[in-house]
């Protein structure tokens, strides 16, 4: 039961790192582009949350205010895009890693600018419960993380299999010329890549303010997400969940049978044991090198 | 009119000029064909139809559209589709995949009937796929279909550009080299292939090539580039023979020896 009540909220755990990780890996296929600004694009989703439904802000119903601010932190993804993104086009990839970690610092410090630099709690009807079971105790939001990153990946994956814009993104991420000789619109796609991994930095956001208190220092998850993503196999979006869900359960695991500080230190000795036997991630889709 | 015209089109970088004053016309049903020394400008041509590249001066018009106000993603809506001399193609992608991407400017539904695949994704999911084993068919691809391209030898992936240019449903294809790095065997059925898309197909082709052995077999129409200008235009054998094209193949002394040896391959 021990190991049942570690794993699932390991779990939980993972699912928003994995939502994080998938965001990295979102951008890197579609620019090539590390976004290290995705851990606080999440932490800004969760903020947007918190202004439309906590009562001291504007109240709104938890529910309404779901979709608005998916819409709002799409099209804030779509704006850095283009106005500064796309503007970075042919430069130097350590420009652009520089440029994406200012821009996790000038989010981190707007945030704080307008919600305050206190940890807050977003008022989620998620929030709210605990079911036992079996002798496991979880909560409400632990289950609602769970079936919402289920239910995302499985859009995703719709979406990418299935829909001319993700078709058209998977195009656009492997070979640009022989893109826009398809017909596809390279730059507007990559915008709606910005945009669609700021939907789901929103979504993770949402998710990790249901299970806790949430601050301006939140983001920092996203170095762990990144170690997901590395682990998962960067450039692969099923690797990128499993990494994450990888991640989340090593933790609570370490923090159990390992003596006390191993649990900090766990994912990142994963890390670097993957990188040593298996450079390209544990789910990597191509193992063949690149010339 | 015809087709596809150039009308006295410049183009130049920085102080080279690329492509000097050209004028040439492709009518439609034509299989016409660029040809001069490198650095002619042939795939400069190319890429202004394309365009990737916006000429100084003149003006380019397919079919009376002009193209010189469109997008380079826009181009392929007309119904021109290319192939590139050092193939670009999707290499993490099988070969069916590729050719289903071809069929993108041919989809014509919406995000939610895609995703969950129900009202008019289900009949134009159909109907794509036919399309596409069509163009397998006629290529011969069948044993390639679902391997990826990172794999394939160059022979076939030549192939495969061809038939997702093909794939697009277009009414001009251009095709850069379409036999360079081929064996004999295999640019004996590029040959076909050309003619057959030509007649069966109905689809125009404008191509750049150095095999003077498959342009003079292929091609109504020759146009012949030096420096960015015209030299000459005419049927294959005309062109050939052109004092002026042998003169920048060979060089001036070439002229008087090949004066008798008109006709021949260059």
């Amino acid at each position: 039961m021990e190991f049942m009540q570690l794993l699932l909220s390991g779990l939980a755990n993972g699912c928003v790192y994995g939502l994080v990780a998938l965001g990295f890996v979102l951008i890197y296929k579609a620019t090539e582009a590390v976004n290290f600004a995705q851990g606080d694009f999440m932490m800004l989703g969760a903020f947007v949350m918190l202004g439309l439904v906590n009562p001291q802000y504007m109240g709104m119903n938890f529910w309404l205010a779901v979709p608005i601010a998916l819409l709002i932190m799409g099209a804030l993804g779509y704006l850095l895009d283009l106005t500064v993104l796309r503007h970075m086009f042919g430069q130097n990839q350590t420009a652009i890693v520089i440029l994406t970690i200012a821009l996790g610092f000038v989010i981190r410090f707007v945030t704080g600018a307008i919600w305050g630099h206190e940890p807050v709690n977003l008022h989620s009807p998620l929030a709210l419960g605990d079911i036992r079971a079996f002798g496991v105790v979880l909560s409400l939001a632990d289950i609602a993380v769970i079936i919402v990153t289920v239910i995302m990946t499985m859009l995703l994956w719709q979406f990418f299999q299935r829909t001319k814009l993700g078709l058209a993104m998977q195009a656009a991420s492997q070979n640009q010329m022989a893109a826009y000789y398809m017909g596809i619109p390279v730059k507007r796609v990559q915008g709606a890549v910005w945009a669609l991994a700021g939907m789901v930095a929103c979504v993770a956001g949402i998710l990790y303010a249901s299970k806790g208190s949430l601050d301006i220092s939140a983001g920092f998850i996203g170095i762990k997400a990144f170690a997901a993503a590395v682990i998962g196999g960067f450039g692969s979006l099923p690797g990128a969940l499993m990494g994450g869900l990888i991640v989340g359960v090593i933790e609570p695991f370490a923090a159990r049978y390992l003596p006390p500080g191993y649990s900090q230190i766990a994912p990142y000795a994963l890390l670097i044991l993957v990188l040593i036997f298996r450079p390209h991630g544990l789910f990597a889709q191509v193992r063949t090198k690149k010339v | 009119m015809s087709l596809l015209e150039l009308n006295n089109v410049t183009l130049k970088f920085g102080g080279v000029t690329a492509v000097n004053d050209l004028t040439m016309s492709v009518e439609e049903g034509q299989v016409y064909a660029l040809v001069g020394p490198n650095g002619a400008g042939k795939s400069t041509v190319f890429n202004m139809i394309s365009r990737f590249y916006r000429p100084a001066a003149g003006s380019i018009t397919f079919d009376g559209h002009d193209l010189l106000k469109l997008k380079s993603h826009e181009v392929p809506q007309l119904g021109i589709a290319r192939t590139f001399q050092n193939i670009e193609l999707f290499d993490r992608a099988t070969v069916l995949q590729n050719l289903l991407v071809g069929r993108h400017r041919l989809r014509r539904t919406t995000l939610v009937e895609e995703m969950f695949f129900v009202g008019r994704a289900r009949a134009q999911e159909r109907e794509h796929r036919l399309a596409v084993e069509e163009v397998i068919d006629f290529l011969d691809l069948q044993p390639y279909r679902n391997q990826m391209i990172a794999g394939l030898p160059y022979g076939v992936r030549k192939v495969v550009e061809l038939a997702r240019a093909l794939s697009t449903k277009p009414r001009l294809l251009l095709l850069d080299e379409p036999a360079s790095g081929l064996s004999v065997e295999e640019t004996q059925d590029m040959r076909w292939w050309i003619d057959d898309i030509r007649r069966q197909m109905g689809i125009t082709v404008l191509m750049v090539e150095h095999d003077m052995g498959l342009v003079s077999k292929v091609c109504d129409r020759v146009l012949a580039l030096d420096g960015g200008k015209k030299l000459a235009e005419g049927t294959p054998a005309e062109v050939q023979s052109h004092p002026k094209v042998i003169e920048a193949y060979l060089g001036t002394g070439a002229i008087s020896k090949t004066a008798n040896a008109k006709g021949e391959r260059v």
